[in-house]
């Protein structure tokens, strides 16, 4: 009896038991609100569904959020993933567009190799301001998150590029194995990050110059180099999420592609249980947290909530998963229940709360 | 005292973490007008007690009387609130806070909401000046030494009209005329009828000053006590449970003759090095199988010498030879690569990472100078933690859990085995014993002594006197940022002698330095 009360309190202890909770009852939601929005059915040897739709989606996020997740664990933040999205995508863009054959498969590689290669060298300079320069994060990343913007006009040179290139458009809607190939690349990119952190002693050394740099320094951590390391990852994640973006839709837009998206990102990791302050980092989480927020967006445009009060539904949720994820919200109320015996102090302590 | 009503009564009380029982079924009273010494090793359940007390944690069982009513405090603001007042064993004030911001913080002297200034600047200083500390109240906290701002932490405590004060381990950043000042206090208050519970690990100053004593033992109360009837042997053996026989087997033990370890290249040189505004150039030499103890008073320059020696800082005077081959010691990262390692006395902010786990702290620094790329197997380190976990007797001895959840003297030993995983020719451990009880302080003795005596350097800091003369082969005395003398440990030398040649800064006979 009192062990399997033991494993409830675990379970319902856990980081992410609250952000599970969030993601099973807004499928609920839309499932009583349209029954067959859980539905998947096979058309052309494609899945199609509201839930296939949601990981598609969400797989620009989950990429961010990846790279997010290893930068606020060393104790930083990464602001520029949003314009490091519009260069990469906008830089693509541009040379498929000046290719003659915009669906040659040479062509589309080689854009692919140049985003990714600006996206390194943008992330080496965060990198750069933040672990040799000592700039702080939030200040360093800045730079980019506005000044980026301008560099992808520069490379549009204020247009919006369109394109129209097969297999370009494959990386944001193309089909794999019955399912979109965004899940996939997601997924591949996730895996690796879990398998470079984890498989090596990367992840604890970064939750080690998150948790503690003074005392990583003093154990003979290069923690710049690992500082350093995790802004080209966040970078380069950003960068292929900026494929996605600007595949689904065949063009680039300086100005609109990845907007907000780092604020997405870091609203993801947060909710998969990493700290602002650094530390405990968790991938998976910060997936959870990805398709949450995905998940929220397309309730809001599923029920037909109107744009002027989507906004604020969002805000809603994400206060409330947040606030019952908090530990000293939920302390709170822990203590409500079993108070009996504090009842004397309880009746005059709103009188002690009034500053001598 | 008997006729009178104790202030305080905790019946009862206890408190589990996962995998720990904390505390057990332990009683306390304490009586108005009383310094009353709270005892026990480190992981008996003093800390614990106090934070069930304060309201830090909520007890799992029991009750808490205070002035005849029940109470169950939810915070330490509420607990101060209604006359619970503490001071910590860590500083817990905000260093980037004024001396005056930090005494008034959460209850500043307010006209319609905005703090008078004025006001809060003297009381501040009218309320330090009481405790004799005479110091400009509007300068940052983190301006000033570890002392003054734990006197300025016991000032906000008493400013709060406290009625039960606790004192958590208050004097283990002090120096001598520091403690009495603070003991000068702490007797004007108990006049004043106030109820001090007073943590410590020093057992003197229990016998200089308090009038009674519980003690603990594995979360379980041993005893409550008048301090007449239990001698000082009585309170160790209550505490340890067990026959005190360590220390003084240590005294016994022959020092091996230092010509024999001091002939030979040193292991390390240190030539006429120094840093500006830090320490001034001193010359240090260690060899293998030597322990060099480094004497002196509180901010005298040990902690400096270290940190040079380590590359903690970056000297900016003289030379430094590691096996008589000149080098340039100007970070950790060069030091651990000759091999020297450093255990710092700020164990949580300069040693370990608290919310990594055990296994992850003691294998830090080996994983560190592996580099990421080469994960060290976790078979071997299962190995090398489960190894030293029963080594050192970390408790508790589950190397998952945070580092944080364990005791001092257990993140101490922690910090130990980090380095002690390495293999190192040179440790250099900064007050290793501070804030630790008495049989964590012997096994860690007897670690320094097995150590050098398989051929480890150790540079030895510490502010007990005796604990320098047992352990090292060689002294070196600090004195105002300067190292004023070198005595070898010969029959010659004794506490005395050292705390002269620490007082007047004289140099006495011995190898003098040019």
């Amino acid at each position: 009896m009192s062990t399997s009360k033991a494993r409830w309190a675990a379970v319902t202890g856990h980081a992410l038991f609250w952000p599970v909770v969030a993601l099973i009852a807004l499928l609920v939601a839309n499932t009583i609100y349209r029954p067959g929005f859980l539905s998947v059915e096979m058309k052309d040897g494609h899945l199609y569904g509201s839930l296939i739709d949601i990981l598609r989606l969400a797989a620009p996020l989950i990429l961010v959020g990846m790279g997010m997740t290893l930068v606020i664990a060393t104790g930083g933040i990464d602001l520029s993933v949003g314009s490091m999205c519009a260069i990469s995508g906008a830089i693509a863009c541009l040379h498929i567009s000046g290719q003659p054959d915009q669906n040659a498969l040479g062509g589309v590689l080689v854009a692919l190799a140049l985003g990714v290669g600006l996206s390194l060298v943008l992330g080496a300079w965060n990198g750069a301001l933040v672990s040799i320069i000592g700039i702080q994060p939030i200040i360093a990343t800045l730079i980019l998150m506005v000044a980026g913007r301008g560099l992808a006009q520069l490379i549009t040179e204020g247009q919006i590029i369109t394109i129209n290139s097969e297999p370009y458009k494959a990386v944001g809607v193309g089909y794999l194995l019955t399912l979109p190939l965004a899940i996939f690349i997601a997924a591949g990119v996730a895996l690796l990050v879990a398998a470079v952190t984890r498989r090596t002693a990367l992840g604890m050394i970064i939750e080690s110059v998150g948790g503690n740099a003074e005392a990583s320094r003093l154990a003979g951590i290069r923690s710049g180099r690992i500082t350093f390391l995790v802004y080209v990852i966040s970078a380069v994640c950003a960068g292929i999420a900026g494929f996605m973006v600007t595949a689904n839709v065949s063009s680039a837009d300086g100005n609109a592609a990845g907007l907000w998206i780092e604020l997405d990102a870091i609203l993801a990791v947060v909710i998969g249980g990493t700290s602002l302050a650094g530390g405990r980092f968790s991938l998976g989480g910060t997936i959870l947290g990805a398709l949450l927020i995905q998940t929220l967006t397309t309730t809001v445009y599923a029920m037909n909530i109107s744009p002027q009060t989507a906004l604020l539904f969002k805000a809603v949720v994400v206060i409330i998963v947040c606030l019952v994820q908090a530990p000293a919200f939920r302390a709170k109320f822990a203590r409500r229940r079993p108070a009996a015996p504090a009842a004397p102090i309880a009746a005059d302590q709103p009188k002690e709360q009034v500053p001598a | 005292m008997s006729g009178r009503q104790p202030v305080l009564t905790m019946t009862a009380i206890s408190k589990s973490f996962p995998g720990v029982r904390a505390l057990d079924g332990v009683d306390f009273r304490l009586f108005p007008g009383e310094v009353h010494a709270l005892m026990g090793e480190n992981g008996a359940g003093k800390s614990t007690l106090i934070k069930v007390l304060t309201g830090v944690y909520a007890h799992d069982a029991g009750s808490i009387d205070l002035a005849g009513q029940q109470v169950s405090f939810t915070g330490p603001m509420q607990a101060a609130a209604a006359g619970v007042s503490t001071v910590y064993q860590e500083v817990n004030l905000c260093a980037n806070l004024s001396v005056a911001e930090n005494i008034f913080i959460g209850r500043e002297p307010r006209t319609l909401g905005a703090i008078r200034w004025g006001e809060m600047r003297r009381r501040a200083r009218d309320l330090l000046t009481k405790l004799d500390l005479h110091i400009d109240v509007t300068q940052l906290l983190g301006t000033y030494s570890l002392a003054v701002q734990q006197m300025v932490a016991i000032a906000r405590a008493i400013d709060i009209q406290a009625r039960v004060l606790i004192l958590d381990e208050p004097t283990s950043s002090l120096d001598a005329t520091e403690v009495e000042q603070l003991f000068r206090i702490m007797r004007q208050l108990r006049d004043e009828g106030i109820a001090i519970i007073f943590v410590t690990h020093f057992l003197d100053q229990v016998y200089g000053i308090a009038d009674r004593i519980t003690v603990l033992r594995n979360g379980r109360l041993v005893g409550e006590y008048p301090i007449a009837e239990l001698p000082q042997l009585a309170l160790v053996e209550k505490m340890i449970g067990k026959e005190l026989d360590v220390l003084e087997s240590l005294d016994e033990q022959s020092k091996r003759d230092v010509r024999a370890i001091e002939a030979g290249t040193p292991f390390l040189q240190a030539d006429e090095l120094g840093r500006k505004g830090s320490v001034a150039p001193f010359s240090l030499t260690i060899h293998s199988g030597e322990v060099v103890g480094l004497a002196g008073l509180l901010g005298s320059g040990r902690t400096e010498v270290a940190r040079l020696l380590f590359g903690a800082d970056r000297a900016d005077h003289g030379r430094i030879a590691v096996d008589g081959k000149p080098t340039a010691l100007r970070t950790p990262i060069a030091a651990i690569g000759y091999d020297i390692a450093f255990c710092s006395e700020n164990r949580r902010t300069e040693g370990l990472v608290g919310e990594l786990s055990v296994r992850e702290n003691i294998i830090l620094a080996m994983q560190a100078a592996r580099g990421w790329l080469r994960p060290i197997p976790r078979r071997r380190q299962d190995e090398l933690v489960d190894k030293y976990v029963k080594a050192l007797s970390i408790r508790p001895a589950d190397p998952e859990i945070p580092v944080r959840n364990l005791s001092g003297g257990n993140q101490q030993k922690v910090l130990l085995a980090r380095w002690l995983i390495t293999e190192p020719r040179l440790l250099i451990l900064d007050e290793p014993t501070r804030g630790i009880d008495v049989g964590a302080k012997a096994e860690i003795q007897k670690l320094v002594v097995q150590l050098s005596d398989g051929g480890m350097a150790v540079l030895f800091i510490s502010a007990e006197l005796e604990e320098v003369l047992r352990l090292s082969h060689k002294i070196a005395v600090m004195r105002d940022r300067q190292l004023v003398t070198e005595l070898a440990n010969d029959d010659t030398v004794d506490a005395d002698r050292v705390m002269q040649t620490i007082a007047s800064g004289t140099r006495h006979e011995g190898p003098e330095k040019a």
